[in-house]
């Protein structure tokens, strides 16, 4: 057993904490999230030099590393340093899907990802799917050599900014199927491509993307027709990985900025850190964060040692839903009214944490494919 | 002990919900947000027109003679409609505090023109140095023969960039223990030296200031009742506030609205609806039931008043549990709202508006907005604390 990061990993996590705090910090942050785009160019081509993009990818592919372990060391520090920089959709999701299902997209793609060059997102949610990776509505036929895409993706984050997408659409069968999705990649400008871009309230970029009768060359699907949700499946769960490492860089921000508010603020003639129910209050969401922290390595450690470990990324997320609450609350709630102004940054940690909590399933979803994970339910 | 209502209150119930069918305006219904000064004060005047801006009032000073009984359904209704109530400011905190303690000269100026809205009033008592402990305030005014002059800063006053006056504590002595040199005045916000600074809210709301005061010259018939005697009016204001701060109306209200979105929503594809996926129906449950325990508790509470004992450290208790509450049904809406809860969405036009289903637009905003009612009004710990001192002894 070893809980040890390799030197590369800890030179990477040096680095990059180094950077963030240097040149990103909150009100940085701000500033971008403000921008017409919402997101810098100019950060992302310094994440690429940093290889933060390579290190999501094996060697074969211009990469240097690519495993969970890798990528949970820069998603704790995007979580501290609130980034908002596509990295989840372009290298994670994206990057994943097209590393999964290989080919010349892949050889072609991945470099440009890793390179920085390419921001891409993928639209797997639905207007009525809930939480289903299965329920997929949008059609796509079968026309010669192409193929025709009508449908909506729901809040695909990255939408309006990536240039390339891949959606999830059905060939075959209907929207309870299992069978019958198949991924198809498309340039964001394609003809009967249309995307209603927004902000979302935690500060990110994503859209509705609708499609209409856009027509896409066979060669642009990826992976073997209808066969797509396992391999939808284990890059979401790749994902979540991801994302409990950056719910604990955020649930430990929170747990940071708490203290220090309450050391310094004082009422009744003392710091409000020495009363005995806010320290035991700042002790529960300590230990909330612990608990989050292990749950990352579990589920990061689990996925590179099974390939595929679906009860590990479901516990985690399930984690990830009771850490984010329990510590985004008592953290706005420690700071009093402070806690819920936009000047303050806790408040953005706190908004962030709790969009977590349904991204790619919230708790009660999870919970339940846990235990169909475990053989406690069909 | 008796549960059943009356015929007379049935009658009641019907007029109260004929006057809301009739005068609650068609294009609030259904609104959440974004209400203006001038709908706040539209409203406020029609349940005045109705002799309902105050049921809780003296009947000699405008309000009623309702019983407990009366005042409960005429707050069930209005949730039910999913009314605002009248101007807090005006009828639940200032308006009491002057008929209570002020001179007939003040009763006179202030109290026809609060019941109606012509002032709109706003709550000057925190700073940025002192929330919970609010004795330790340090907004300072000196007289000068007739008047005193202010200086110092308030914050978190809400819609105080829709009010007309503010009620302020000040320190009038500041070489005794803090609580004894503390007066309450009322300060028009037109005087030269009072200026309003907003603060934004998580989501983007303007709905909290800073209140700064530059040497503001308030005439001293403006202070209510005795100098220094202020924290006395404050703490009588306090109870008065958080009197009705459960909400189990509105929380009922907004919960039956959430069952009914979770019925009609799909779970995955053409299946089960939310309402059928047992972990989500057991928070709803859990909810109702948490609810009828805070309304059976208000109930006994507001027996208790009628018998004489007015709102006491009890009302500590609704404050708590009420609002932890409210706060739960918001993140509820969240969770029902999936992914249609983050986009961040304000009606401009130019998209396709709103993204998702009209339930799920707001609902991340009001869960974050909601945690306020934790915070402010006394914080839920201060509740505890209350509750610790003044009924358990501790
Ligand atoms: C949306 C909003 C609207 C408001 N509107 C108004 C208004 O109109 N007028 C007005 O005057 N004020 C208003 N307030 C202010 C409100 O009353 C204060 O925010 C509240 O009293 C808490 O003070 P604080 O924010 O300074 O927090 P602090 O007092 O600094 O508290 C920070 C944390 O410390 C805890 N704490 C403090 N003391 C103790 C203790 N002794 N034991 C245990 N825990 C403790 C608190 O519970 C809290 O968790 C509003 C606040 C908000 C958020």
């Amino acid at each position: 057993m070893n809980f040890e990061f390799s030197e590369e990993q800890q030179m990477l996590r040096d680095s990059l904490s180094r950077f963030l705090r240097d040149k990103y910090d909150f009100e940085e942050r701000q500033k971008i999230i403000a921008s017409d785009d919402g997101w810098s160019r100019e950060k992302w081509n310094q994440f690429a030099e940093m290889g933060l993009m390579a290190a999501a990818f094996p060697e074969d592919y211009d990469g240097f590393g690519g495993t969970s372990v890798d990528l949970m060391v820069i998603m704790e520090e995007f979580g501290k340093g609130l980034v908002v920089e596509p990295y989840l959709p372009t290298v994670v999701l994206s990057g994943g899907l097209l590393l999964e299902t290989g080919g010349d997209k892949a050889k072609e793609l991945i470099p440009a990802i890793a390179s920085g060059e390419l921001v891409m997102g993928f639209g797997f949610a639905e207007p009525h799917s809930r939480f289903d990776l299965f329920h997929v509505d949008t059609k796509a036929a079968k026309q010669r050599t192409d193929y025709i895409l009508s449908g909506r993706k729901a809040v695909v984050f990255a939408a309006p900014i990536a240039d390339k997408l891949i959606v999830s659409a059905r060939t075959s069968g209907s929207n309870r199927d299992t069978d019958g999705i198949s991924l198809f990649l498309l340039d964001t400008n394609t003809d009967g491509v249309r995307i209603d871009g927004y902000p979302t309230i935690d500060g990110l970029r994503a859209g509705d993307v609708y499609l209409d009768n856009v027509k896409i060359p066979a060669v642009n699907m990826i992976g073997e027709e209808g066969k797509a949700l396992p391999t939808i499946e284990k890059i979401i769960d790749k994902a979540i990985v991801a994302l409990s490492a950056e719910a604990m860089g955020v649930c430990r921000k929170m747990c940071e900025l708490t203290s220090e508010y309450c050391r310094a603020r004082e009422q009744f003639g003392q710091p409000i850190s020495k009363f005995q129910v806010l320290q035991h209050t700042m002790v529960d969401m300590f230990i909330h964060t612990e608990e989050m922290t292990s749950m990352a390595f579990m589920a990061a450690m689990k996925t590179d040692a099974n390939g595929h470990d679906k009860a590990a990324a479901s516990s985690a997320k399930v984690q990830l839903g009771k850490s984010c609450k329990f510590v985004g609350e008592s953290a706005i709630q420690l700071h009093g009214g402070m806690g819920i102004t936009e000047e303050m940054a806790v408040g953005h940690y706190f908004m962030h944490s709790t969009m977590m909590e349904s991204l790619f399933g919230n708790s009660d979803y999870h919970l339940k494919r846990y235990q169909t994970a475990t053989g406690l339910r069909e | 002990m008796d549960l059943a209502f009356s015929a007379k209150d049935e009658t009641f119930r019907r007029e109260v919900i004929d006057f809301l069918d009739e005068n609650w305006p068609a294009e609030y219904r259904g609104r959440k947000r974004d209400f203006t000064r001038e709908n706040y004060i539209d409203w406020h005047k029609k349940l005045h027109a109705k002799g309902w801006a105050a049921p809780a009032w003296p009947a000699e000073y405008g309000g009623t003679d309702w019983t407990p009984t009366q005042k409960y359904i005429f707050g069930q209704e209005m949730a039910n409609a999913e009314t605002f109530p009248s101007l807090a400011f005006n009828t639940s905190m200032v308006g009491p505090v002057i008929y209570t303690f002020g001179s007939a000269a003040q009763k006179q100026r202030f109290l026809p023109q609060t019941l109606a809205c012509d002032i709109w009033w706003c709550q000057g008592y925190s700073e940025p140095g002192s929330g919970s402990d609010l004795a330790s305030l340090r907004t300072k005014a000196v007289r000068e023969g007739d008047h005193y002059i202010v200086n110092g800063s308030k914050t978190w006053t809400t819609l105080a960039q829709h009010a007309d006056w503010i009620f302020c504590l000040v320190r009038t002595d500041p070489d005794v223990k803090k609580q004894q040199g503390i007066s309450f005045l009322l300060i028009d916000m037109k005087t030269p030296g009072v200026t309003v600074r907003p603060i934004i809210t998580l989501g983007g709301d303007h709905e909290v200031n800073e209140v700064f005061l530059e040497d503001v010259k308030v005439p001293v018939e403006n202070r209510i009742g005795e100098e220094n005697q202020g924290w006395t009016y404050a703490k009588f204001l306090l109870l008065h506030e958080r009197s009705n701060i459960a909400g189990v109306h509105q929380s009922r209200r907004y919960l039956k609205r959430l069952k009914d979105v979770a019925a009609d929503q799909e779970l995955s594809g053409s299946g089960p609806k939310l309402m059928d996926d047992p972990d989500f129906s057991r928070k709803v449950s859990e909810i109702e039931i948490d609810l009828t325990a805070l309304e059976f508790t208000e109930l006994r509470a507001l027996s208790n008043e009628e018998a004489g004992k007015g709102p006491g450290a009890e009302s500590s208790i609704l404050k708590i549990r009420g609002t932890e509450l409210q706060q739960r049904i918001s993140h509820l809406a969240v969770e029902v709202a999936g992914y249609y809860a983050m986009p961040f969405q304000r009606n401009q036009g130019h998209n396709e508006y709103p993204a998702g289903p009209e339930h799920s637009v707001h609902a991340a905003a009001r869960y974050f907005n909601g945690r306020k009612t934790s915070i402010y009004g006394g914080t839920n710990e201060i509740q505890r604390n209350i509750i610790a001192k003044a009924i358990l002894g501790l």
